[in-house]
């Protein structure tokens, strides 16, 4: 039953085919010169070697698919994360193969050349706006830059990009073919990428939410359809552009926590329960503890508050100053902090306040919620006292002290009375790592707390422990948790010694569910603060617009040949333009259309609309919160801003030409006028082709020739 | 169309209602805040819509006075009710209380707060017999003999005013007596608006410029059939002076300044696409609302600034936050008739201010830099406070002075060095980052006694000068160029950390552009061998004070920053009434005052406000997709829609910046959201009430109504009943022990009374 001929049509765009093959060739050649550390890699390079070495970290800037992906490029080059990260413009070993580590990044940046191409057509503008944005976002020096090396922009504006495209190619699909919802779960999984790359991609999702509710809406009142057709549809909506992107960014969190299994350098921001989960690190030392703290258990406890650091109950052989530096007086007990390094006085016993043994009876008696304990200092062998005496930096809060008695009436206050504050249902034993505990005085009711202040000179530097009210302490985290914790043997205070410098051990492993570990990253990521300290190459957001700014990613070490993320100042005052260009229009057509003068057709109209959401929205969202925020900022934080401005640009250019107008001579004009912009763009992309790919060296003049704005830092070398 | 209709159903109200506007208007134009007449007038224009265009609710003209009189008397008795105790100082009265009497004492202070509030609590202080001598140090101090009551008379006058305002305003909204009673019982049985209502706060006044602002909005907004009118005119200009009102108080009031604005621009929208009136119709309007609402507000609102200035000419707390030049109008204040030697000398003692708006003095003090911020030297920072680590002394490059006979001058291009008198270290600069603006070198004091090195050498520079030229005292503003690196020294603004005191950063600039960061003037001369010169300076001019006072408090309030290990209120703490503020009063056996709100009627609030989300969506959708509804749905949809989205958006307005400020945050910031909240509580609770017929048929469906609002009135009573000693004082045991009045209403960990 064959029909022959058997034929096959293929239509190429050899534009965009032209288009591509450029685009690849700007981003892709020397991909690995300079072959050195260049800028941020030198940030993101760790992460990458930690990914190869499967160590597990934390980094509050952004999640993890997008050092993922960084990660997977040098997992196909074979770097095996032997490298030490630790400057930028350090030359990289012949072992690492550099060209592997940026393609990624490169190619991502590439391939956003045809996608605004498709992106324009899909907003339904003509084949040449299409080409006029896919050559302003080409010859776009900066877009360049922060593709060719290891760096994240260029993968996110791809995801925001292909977003955006795919929503407009389901949304302009016919209604009737089921192929268009290919499109829209395509949508989700790109904006779930693109939030996975880095949060900012949520300002974007944000703006195509938004974008699709509108269309949706406008789908509800659309009475030719059917209640079942409308129901099922927002079903669908729903599911690919708000489910799909959720589950996506918990996946990312999935493998990030499966690829990262050993303990590592920021083992020490996350819980016991959480550490004890990587391999080596803390369970290597509480594999086969005692489950159970029972009466005369030897245990380390730490403060499940982990500001300003995570530390351990602790105290040694020095007292509180009789009287501090404010004239204030103390009670002259012995010191208890907190302290945020392994130690043997971080050991402590609990103790049955109505027996005198120190050792665990066989069989064990487990302390339950709501117990009364006495705590000992394993060294020192004082018990953990708190008394009405003001604590020595926080005055509102009473002092916590090792009890040694003067003799002055002052009796001992040492009982405290065990709170398990997440306890199961059937049983209230106090765990290992996983029981998270608040001690509170039974005397004055008050709660032992981690007041977060480091002491003066006489405390060597630890932090303050104290006593507070409950309802005063009711910040932050009150919680200890048991990290090191045996079964304790030894009456005497000699062999006690000699049983806390042993080391610990024994072996059964203990897991955590994913969900836990996903919520409690989460959270550390987003309120892990790092100091906001200005960089030398910092700006801020108002500087963007003009590029008033710079950032010098690279000197050679020996001559002049520098890169810098320097945009195209032709193309940026392009994009200048058309955004305060199409304002002033949509002004005016918007009080000319209230007054009921229909300037435009509908059709023209609502493509007109569409544009200005998806660009000058887009320029909007990812503009303007930089504004309201705190943090250190770089020029790369505008590019994906810059993009849509690139994409509004021809687009706004064709619009004025078929519709504004009205003369064959303008339009000539406007023609003649558009090449020579496009032509000067070409030209000053040249002109900064040697600080983009640094290459070829230029002498001090030439580079003093370049400095075309006073306040970019070009670096001269002198010789 | 239905729409249309409906709105013309509206705003047919008969001539009755525009008498009774007419007369409203002659009646208070001149005395706004006389609380009688609002009382008695007012209602009776808005009932009288409300009457004809419900005919079924069966709410006649008199029926509603009488309840608007029993709202009016129920809110003053609330807060007047134990208003004099506790007869000690109140936590912020300790500020505001001592702003007042500052204007009463004429001396200059400064406050972020615009000054509007502090002098109503100083006029009405005066006007009751307070004689501004109470020092009101801190909270807790007895007041004795001294007169208060008239001050807190007044905020709770202002504070019994927020009830009245959101019944006429959800009456207006909403058209019916239910909801707006609803509100109105929220309003006046919530213990946080009764305790913030009672003490010397700027709270009450503030929140009663809002919503007056809101009511005129409303009733103009209700006016557009009659556009041009008196009474029209009267709305518009009310809504104006009410803005002034509000932002005159605090900042906050930006943000009903916006609501209005939002409500203004749509209001214009709708009449540029009413195609029956001409473009010149349109100008008329807009060019009315931009008198009424823009330039009659700001004409307002500097006229208040030059009040507070023209009261206010006695030197006081506030002097060295300003300019020299502001300085000296200020009677006390040594530059006041300033007399000192005119040029600048060798030898002399100077202070150097900074000609930044809100510059401090160069100023530094024995305290290093600290490990790991540049080189751990003295720290040299700006300080707004008048201080002897202020002063410098002004030496030559070399160390021979001329011990006798007339001193040296400075001229244009010498180089000198300055040394810090208290710590005799010399100003000094090198080539490390500064602390904060990395782009700047770090200043120090660096030497003993005098000696240092090349690194202490500035180049003086007079701005617009030529070589030779003398440095006039107070009027040349000058520059110090590093002679080593070729920096200038330079203020940032910025605030350092705490090792640093919180003082301003001082760093010395690379970048030579002349700006007042980097310009300086000599304030304080000292030279005992040379003649004081009475020297009068150029007296700035009224626009140059009114912007740099903004300047200055905008810079304080954003340099109000939480503190480390302070227990602060963040802004999801407060719909949910997580923690309240304490008062007054810590131990057992003091009179203890706790601000929080009824906690029922909070949760109700928040409730309502879910719910209402829920009702709109649902009537949103039902009119987007075109189902057939019966009038009276359709009625309520537009209640809900429209009245409701425009208090959703107050709230909004009122509560979502505060997610994005930097500054410490309180409680009581919350309370003018909350009174939308509450608004919007009584237009949901309403509409959800009248839909019971959706459940049940018509005569069970009324008696359903009827229990609802019922049970819901007693429970407002109950709670009231329950949580008042929150605001009339507790005394005895604390509430976690047996025996105290309020015994098992702990209901949350963090509620601390």
């Amino acid at each position: 039953m064959l029909h022959l001929p058997l034929m096959v049509t293929a239509q190429v765009d050899l534009v965009l085919v032209l288009v591509t093959v450029l685009s690849l060739w700007t981003r892709l050649c020397h991909l690995s010169y300079p072959n050195a550390v260049v800028f941020d890699e030198v940030y993101y390079g760790q992460f990458v070697s930690l990914y190869m070495k499967r160590v597990f970290f934390i980094d509050d800037s952004g999640p993890p698919l997008g050092h993922m992906i960084l990660a997977l490029g040098a997992y196909l080059g074979g770097f095996d994360g032997n490298f030490a990260w630790n400057r930028i413009g350090a030359e990289y070993p012949c072992s690492v193969s550099v060209w592997t580590l940026r393609f990624l990044p490169a190619l991502c940046g590439a391939l956003c050349v045809p996608l605004v191409y498709l992106l324009t057509l899909e907003l339904k503008f003509s084949h040449l706006s299409a080409l006029g944005a896919a050559l302003l976002l080409l010859l776009e020096n900066s877009l360049i830059v922060q593709s060719r090396f290891m760096l994240l922009e260029s993968v996110l504006i791809f995801f925001v990009l292909l977003a955006f495209f795919s929503y407009l190619c389901f949304y302009n699909a016919p209604s009737s073919s089921w192929f268009r919802y290919g499109w829209l779960l395509l949508c989700g999984a790109s904006c779930g990428a693109a939030i996975g790359v880095k949060y900012m991609g949520l300002f974007s999702y944000l703006l195509l939410l938004g974008v699709a509710s509108l269309h949706t809406w406008n789908l509800i009142g659309d009475r030719t359809v059917s209640h079942l057709s409308v129901c099922v549809q927002c079903v669908c909506r729903f599911f690919c552009l708000l489910v799909l992107p959720v589950l996506l960014y918990v996946f990312w969190f999935y493998v990030h926590l499966s690829i990262l299994s050993h303990s590592g350098p920021h083992d020490q921001l996350m819980s016991s329960a959480f550490q004890a989960s990587l391999r080596g690190g803390l369970s290597r030392i509480t594999q086969g503890q005692p489950l159970e703290v029972a009466y005369g258990s030897q245990v380390t406890l730490k403060s499940s508050a982990s500001q300003p650091i995570p530390c351990w109950l602790h105290s040694h052989k020095a007292n509180y100053p009789i009287r501090y530096e404010n004239g204030r007086g103390s009670s002259h007990q012995q010191q208890v902090t907190c302290y945020p390094f392994k130690d043997v006085n971080n050991w402590w016993i609990v103790k049955d306040p109505d027996r005198q043994e120190m050792m665990v009876s066989s069989p064990p008696r487990p302390v339950r919620h709501g117990d009364v304990i006495q705590l000992v200092h394993g060294m020192t062998s004082r018990f953990l006292n708190s008394h009405d005496v003001a604590a020595p930096m926080s005055p509102h809060a009473q002092e916590v002290s090792g009890y040694i008695n003067f003799n002055v009436s002052m009796a001992a206050q040492n009982l405290w009375r065990v709170d398990i504050s997440n306890r199961e249902v059937e049983s209230d034993v106090w765990k290992t790592i996983l029981s998270e505990v608040r001690l509170i005085h039974v005397n004055t009711s008050a709660v032992l707390k981690l007041s977060g202040v480091s002491l003066p000179d006489w405390g060597f530097r630890q932090l303050e422990i104290v006593a507070e009210k409950l309802f005063k302490a009711n910040t932050g985290n009150l919680g200890w948790t048991v990290e090191e914790h045996r079964y304790g043997t030894s009456q005497e205070q000699k062999e006690r010694e000699v049983e806390l410098h042993s080391p610990s051990h024994i072996d059964v492993d203990r897991k955590i569910s994913f969900w836990a570990k996903f919520l409690e990253l989460q959270w550390k990521m987003l309120t892990v603060k790092q100091e906001d300290s200005e960089h030398k190459y910092s700006s801020s957001p108002l500087e963007w617009i003009t590029m008033e700014t710079n950032i010098a990613y690279w000197l050679h070490s020996s001559s002049n040949a520098q890169i810098h993320l320097i945009g195209n100042p032709v193309s940026w005052g392009v994009a200048n333009f058309s955004l305060l260009a199409y304002q002033v229009l949509a002004v005016f057509y918007l009080l000319r259309r209230r007054r009921g003068f229909k300037d435009l057709p509908h059709g023209v109209w609502c493509k007109f609309v569409c544009l200005g959401c998806v660009c000058v929205g887009g320029w909007l969202v990812n503009f303007v919160p930089f504004l309201l925020m705190e943090k250190t900022l770089f020029l790369y934080h505008y590019l994906p801003a810059l993009c849509y401005l690139y994409l509004l640009s021809p687009a706004l250019l064709e619009h004025m030409h078929t519709h504004l107008l009205s003369s064959v001579t303008y339009q000539r004009a406007l023609c003649v006028w558009a090449s020579a912009v496009l032509l000067s763009v070409f030209l000053s992309y040249r002109t900064f082709c040697p600080l983009t790919y640094g290459n070829p060296e230029l002498s001090a003049n030439e580079l003093r020739g370049l400095k075309w704005r006073d306040s970019w830092d070009i670096l001269y070398r002198r010789r | 169309m239905a729409t249309e209709d409906y709105k013309k159903q509206w705003n047919t109200p008969g001539d009755t209602s525009t008498l009774r506007k007419r007369k409203n208007l002659s009646e208070n134009t001149p005395l706004s805040k006389d609380p009688g007449r609002w009382t008695q007038d007012d209602p009776g224009s808005s009932n009288g819509t409300l009457a004809e265009c419900h005919g079924s609710d069966s709410n006649n003209p008199p029926a509603t006075l009488l309840l608007l009189l029993v709202v009016a008397s129920l809110s003053f008795s609330t807060r007047f009710h134990r208003l004099s105790e506790p007869s000690h100082v109140c936590w912020d009265e300790t500020h505001f209380g001592k702003m007042g009497s500052y204007y009463i004492n004429r001396s200059f202070f400064f406050d972020v707060h615009p000054p509007l509030g502090k002098m109503l609590i100083g006029l009405a202080g005066y006007l009751t017999g307070y004689d501004g001598t109470f020092p009101f140090v801190k909270p807790g101090d007895k007041y004795e003999d001294h007169n208060y009551v008239g001050m807190r008379g007044f905020c709770a006058v202002l504070g019994s005013f927020l009830p009245i305002f959101a019944y006429l305003i959800v009456l207006e909204l909403s058209q019916s007596s239910t909801a707006a009673l609803i509100t109105a019982a929220v309003l006046i049985f919530d213990t946080g608006c009764i305790t913030i209502s009672q003490y010397i706060l700027l709270d009450p006044i503030l929140m009663f410029f809002i919503l007056a602002a809101v009511l005129c909005m409303v009733k103009f907004n209700h006016l557009t059939q009659r556009s041009f009118s008196a009474s029209w005119w009267f709305w518009l200009v009310m809504t104006g002076a009410s803005l002034t009102g509000a932002l005159g108080v605090k900042f906050v009031g930006l943000f009903v300044i916006l609501l209005v604005g939002l409500n203004t621009i749509s209001d214009l929208w709708r009449l540029l696409g009413d195609l029956s009136l001409s473009m010149v119709d349109i100008a008329k309007h807009l060019v009315a609302r931009v008198v009424g609402l823009i330039i009659l507000p700001l004409f307002l609102y500097v006229t208040i600034f030059a009040i507070h200035f023209v009261v206010l000419n006695k030197s006081g707390p506030g002097d060295g936050f300003f300019s020299s030049a502001f300085q000296s109008r200020l009677i006390g204040n040594n530059l006041h008739n300033a007399s000192m030697p005119e040029y600048l000398a060798y030898g002399s003692t100077i202070t150097v201010k900074n000609l930044r708006i809100a510059g401090g003095y160069l100023h530094s003090h024995w305290h290093l830099y600290p490990e790991g911020v540049g080189a751990k030297q003295q720290q040299v920072t700006a300080y707004l406070h008048k201080d002897y680590n202020n002063v410098w002394r002004v030496h030559k490059q070399d160390h021979n002075e001329s011990q006798s006979g007339p001193p040296d001058l400075v001229r244009h291009g010498d180089i000198i060095r300055l040394e810090h008198k208290e710590t005799t270290r010399n100003l000094h600069s090198h080539l490390h980052e500064a602390p904060l603006t990395k782009k700047h070198f770090q200043v120090t004091g660096y030497g003993m006694n005098g000696t240092g090195d090349l690194n202490d050498l500035w180049q003086l520079e007079v701005c617009g000068g030529k070589k030779g030229d003398l440095v006039k005292v107070l009027r040349s503003k000058v520059r110090f160029l590093h002679r080593a690196t070729g920096c200038v020294l330079y203020s940032s603004g910025k605030t350092l950390p705490k090792w640093g005191w919180e003082q301003v950063e001082v760093t010395c600039s690379p970048y030579l552009k002349e700006t007042p960061s980097s310009q300086w003037n000599i304030e304080d001369h000292i030279n005992p061998k040379l003649p004081n010169i009475s020297l009068s300076l150029l007296k700035p001019h009224f626009l140059e004070i009114l912007l740099e006072s903004h300047i200055v408090m905008i810079r304080g309030n954003s340099g109000l920053k939480p503190k480390d290990n302070e227990m602060n209120s963040k802004p999801w703490h407060w719909p949910i009434n997580y923690q309240g503020l304490r008062f007054s009063g810590v131990n057992e056996t003091e009179y203890r005052v706790y601000l929080l709100g009824n906690p029922v009627l909070w949760w109700m609030n928040l409730a309502s406000l879910g719910l209402y989300l829920i009702m709109s969506a649902v009537a949103s959708v039902a009119l987007q997709r075109g189902f057939s509804l019966e009038p009276k749905r359709k009625e309520h949809a537009h209640v809900l829609l429209r009245g409701g989205g425009l208090l959703l958006l107050g709230w909004l307005l009122h509560y979502a910046p505060f997610y994005t400020m930097g500054r410490v945050l309180y409680y009581h910031h919350y309370f003018p959201a909350m009174l939308f909240s509450s608004m919007l509580t009584g237009i949901t609770l309403d509409v959800l009430f009248r839909s019971a017929d959706l459940l049940l048929r018509p005569p069970y469906s009324d008696w359903l109504q009827r229990a609802g609002l019922m049970g819901l009135l007693f429970t407002v009573l109950y709670s009231f009943y329950l949580f008042h000693p929150l605001s009339y004082g507790m005394t005895g045991p604390l509430a976690h022990e047996p025996g105290s009045s309020m015994a098992g209403l702990k209901w949350m960990d963090s509620w601390e009374f």
